[in-house]
């Protein structure tokens, strides 16, 4: 199979380039799969990955213009030559690897932890299955990153616009039943940045690796905020 | 050139499961925390445990810690330590309601409880019926979990040094832990941390072995680093194999799966546990159960063309249990087989999963090296988590035990070393020497020039111990498997990098990954060949009987000369009577 691949090092390249890649490998196989193989013919390739079944977050990538983790892309999905680079729209370190600071600072910067004010009981905090259904498509965002990089909205403002995985991540707050900061958590959002820049692109929902819905969330924490008003 | 440096009270090395909870301990009691990952944390590999915590709750079954407790000491084999088993299991409620409070997101009950699933090893009343024990969100329970406890940590301002990957502890003449030279992955560059204490929360050794259900990054760093400071290594003979990895590729598939309903069938369709363990059929302990396979395989009764695996049966289960119980692992089938779990059987094969063994702690994380003939503890140095040796999981460790257990010694060595950071309240005196041994850990890849490649022996590395120090072994195939593990530690001087720049450089990462594994790979085959009976996960052929007179003790494995010793299994618990150790059936 045919690949062409993003490389850039810093210390020896004026600026980035496209390099070719021939691979004998079977197509069923995932783009994980295929940059370990070669790596390890050339050990300068440089690419982050850990647990190559989707639940770690660490290989977003860009493979034919699109975001997606390289460990659930299957070879056969994609057209020839398959042409991976970085998550578009953030400071390239070296090859496929880029700074994900900006994405971690809006995660932080959402409060991301349960916030409850009572005095702690003994047991846990109880909640029924349908309050726990509301966290389902929610909790279980990875912080890949592949849908606030491909977002053109963040790509704009990284630094005012929130993003759509923190602003999942938000909302996974706001729907938990045993979180008590809702007002802080919608006074923080309100203004014409941290989430009014969302433009409803959905880009973010097009490339979830885990099938989770960003716009969505949005629209719900929308609405929460037009109830307070009320 | 002068070495950068910074000092905190406490430096956790490892992000996972363990590590965030000592440094979320340590954070709130007002102590300095850093924590170096070479991962940003979430990636840590607790992020990929799926079916859950076990925990007396009694939410689902009858149940209380001491019938958790004999489960635990039934399922090591008797190699487990009675005092810390009690600690564990009696701190297990506390510490998952902990957890919740935290912001877990546990599936629920009817009454707003945590959900609790059915798990192998599991008994009520001390070997009666099945319990339901194992806490859980979804399949996605290590994830939940490390996520909560990495948000608590930002509330809490631990400091993170984010993608730094340590190199090896730092130690002065009288044997104190001073903390630790660690290397920057994006500019290549060392930084030494000084600390008052140091944790080792840095998780398993999967990748010795080709088929595993492990991440890239297990690769048993501080097990290695522990080596090198002198600190053997306990028990390293016992690896865990999973039942229930996906044939061939080896990503993991829940024994949720067999708690939710799911069941085994060989290539005639036979529910074959029920000849191996009448009783407990496919919940029982892990060992039994991978063994059980590998006989039937072995006995051509596998499935498939080739007859190299086992079927597992989800498709009774149904949408609603698929879905609401299981849906990481039905997603996982759907994407890596490319099979339908509510329609298709699903092949799968023992998978190397857990390292039993580790660094020897006591139950309050601080790592012990015998003396004479009692144990010392190596002062301002903790180990937790899975690549600690407490030991509760002795020869065989439960299924939602590790959870459980990265949290209750994470949380315990946090809270021992508030006490020593009180009774030690000054950075002593850095050596210099030490410092200059690490670096020269990173200055020998510097080295141009042709050689062998990184890969090259790390493949090999990992068939050999596949084939030599698998599942089912013997004197003869051990023995040579030591050879190739040690000729593979002659030729590791031989290799040499072709990428030798600074910026994220993760071949230099990988290559001192590789020497880690080849130090815990020489372990884990030496302390194999000498336990000679079979007990927990080790199935010795040759010595097909466990036997207690001579070897119910604890191997500990020296780097210096490839040295052996041993101590006695603690069998005396904290408060009750001690289960002394009788066949095991399930």
């Amino acid at each position: 199979m045919r690949f062409k691949i993003h490389r850039y090092n810093p210390e020896t390249d004026k600026k980035p380039y496209m390099q070719d890649f021939e691979l004998e490998i079977d197509s069923s196989r995932m783009v994980r799969d295929a940059l370990i193989r070669i790596k390890a013919q050339d050990e300068s390739l440089v690419f982050r990955h850990s647990c190559g079944e989707g639940v770690c977050g660490s290989d977003a990538i860009n493979m034919n213009g699109i975001n997606g983790l390289g460990c659930l892309t299957r070879l056969s999905s994609l057209k020839q030559p398959i042409e991976i680079r970085p998550v578009p729209g953030m400071p390239i370190i070296r090859d496929l690897v880029v700074n994900m600071d900006q994405f971690f600072n809006q995660y932080r910067a959402i409060k991301p932890y349960l916030t409850v004010n009572d005095p702690e009981p003994e047991v846990e905090y109880k909640q029924t299955p349908e309050q726990r259904d509301k966290l389902d498509g929610l909790y279980e965002c990875i912080l890949c990153g592949c849908c606030s990089t491909f977002c053109p909205s963040f790509w704009w403002n990284p630094d005012k616009f929130r993003g759509p995985a923190a602003l999942l991540q938000a909302y996974r707050f706001l729907a938990d039943s045993r979180d008590q900061a809702t007002t802080e958590r919608l006074e923080e959002l309100d203004g014409p940045y941290r989430m009014f820049r969302c433009h409803t692109i959905m880009n973010c929902v097009n490339v979830c690796p885990k099938g989770l819905n960003p716009t969505k969330a949005i629209n719900e924490i929308k609405k929460m905020m037009l109830k307070d008003m009320l | 050139m002068t070495l950068p440096k910074r000092k905190f009270d406490t430096l956790v090395i490892g992000a996972g499961g363990g590590g965030l909870r000592a440094a979320l301990q340590l954070a709130q009691a007002d102590a300095s925390v850093a924590v170096v990952s070479k991962v940003f944390p979430t990636r840590s590999h607790t992020v990929a445990a799926q079916g859950g915590m076990n925990a007396a709750l009694a939410n689902v079954s009858p149940d209380n810690w001491h019938w958790h407790m004999y489960d635990t000491v039934k399922g090591s084999d008797y190699l487990g330590d009675q005092d810390a088993i009690e600690y564990m299991c009696r701190a297990a409620a506390k510490t998952v309601i902990e957890l919740e409070h935290a912001g877990v997101p546990f599936s629920r009950m009817e009454n707003g409880s945590i959900y609790q699933r059915p798990f192998g090893g599991q008994s009520q009343n001390f070997g009666g019926d099945q319990a339901a024990r194992t806490c859980a969100a979804a399949d996605r329970t290590g994830h939940a979990i490390l996520h909560s406890l990495y948000q608590q940590n930002i509330r809490s301002k631990t400091h993170f040094f984010d993608e730094y990957f340590a190199i090896d502890l730092v130690k002065d003449e009288e044997g104190f832990v001073l903390g630790a030279v660690v290397l920057e992955i994006e500019t290549g560059e060392p930084l030494l941390i000084e600390a008052r204490t140091t944790l080792l929360a840095t998780g398993g050794a999967g990748q010795l072995f080709r088929t595993n259900t492990n991440a890239h990054i297990n690769t048993g760093d501080g097990l290695a680093m522990a080596l090198r400071a002198g600190v053997p290594l306990q028990d390293m003979e016992f690896f865990q194999f999973h039942p229930t990895g996906i044939a061939g590729k080896g990503m993991l598939i829940s024994e949720a799966a067999r708690g939710e309903g799911g069941y085994l069938v060989n290539k005639d369709g036979e529910r074959f546990m029920e000849r191996y363990a009448p009783h407990a059929k496919d919940l029982a302990s892990r060992d039994v159960v991978s063994r059980s396979i590998s006989i039937e395989v072995k006995e051509g009764r596998g499935c498939g063309p080739n007859g190299d695996y086992i079927h597992l049966k989800l498709d009774h289960l149904g949408p609603e249990v698929l879905d609401k119980r299981l849906p990481a692992i039905s997603e996982s089938i759907r994407t890596f087989l490319g099979v339908d779990p509510s329609k298709d059987l699903v092949p799968i094969y023992p998978t190397a999963h857990y390292t039993m063994g580790g660094i020897p702690t006591n139950k309050s994380g601080q790592v012990v090296v015998p003396v004479d003939t009692g144990e010392e503890v190596i002062p301002g140095l903790y180990a937790a988590g899975e690549c600690a040796c407490v030991s509760v999981h002795g020869a065989n460790r439960l299924g939602g035990n590790s959870l459980l257990d990265i949290v209750v010694f994470g949380r315990a060595a946090g809270n021992d070393i508030i006490e020593f950071l009180k009774e030690n309240p000054y950075h002593r005196r850095m050596s210099q020497d030490s410092v200059d041994q690490a670096l020269s850990r990173i200055a020998r890849w510097d080295q141009k020039g042709e050689g062998e490649s990184v890969d090259t022996l790390r493949r090999e590395l990992q068939t050999t111990m596949e084939e030599y120090c698998g599942v089912f072994r013997t004197e003869e195939i051990l023995s040579e498997g030591l050879g190739k593990v040690l000729e593979l530690e002659q030729r590791m001087s031989q290799v040499r990098l072709q990428d030798h720049s600074k910026i994220f450089n993760t071949a230099r990462i990988e290559a001192m990954e590789l020497e880690n594994l080849i130090d815990i790979g020489v372990a884990t085959v030496t302390s194999a060949l000498a336990r000679q009976e079979s007990r927990g996960a080790h199935s010795r052929v040759d010595y097909p009987k466990r036997d207690d007179v001579h070897w119910m003790k604890h191997s500990l494995y020296y780097k210096e000369n490839r040295r052996l010793d041993y101590k006695p299994v603690r069998t005396k618990p904290l408060t009750v009577e001690s289960f002394p150790p009788k066949d095991r059936v399930y």
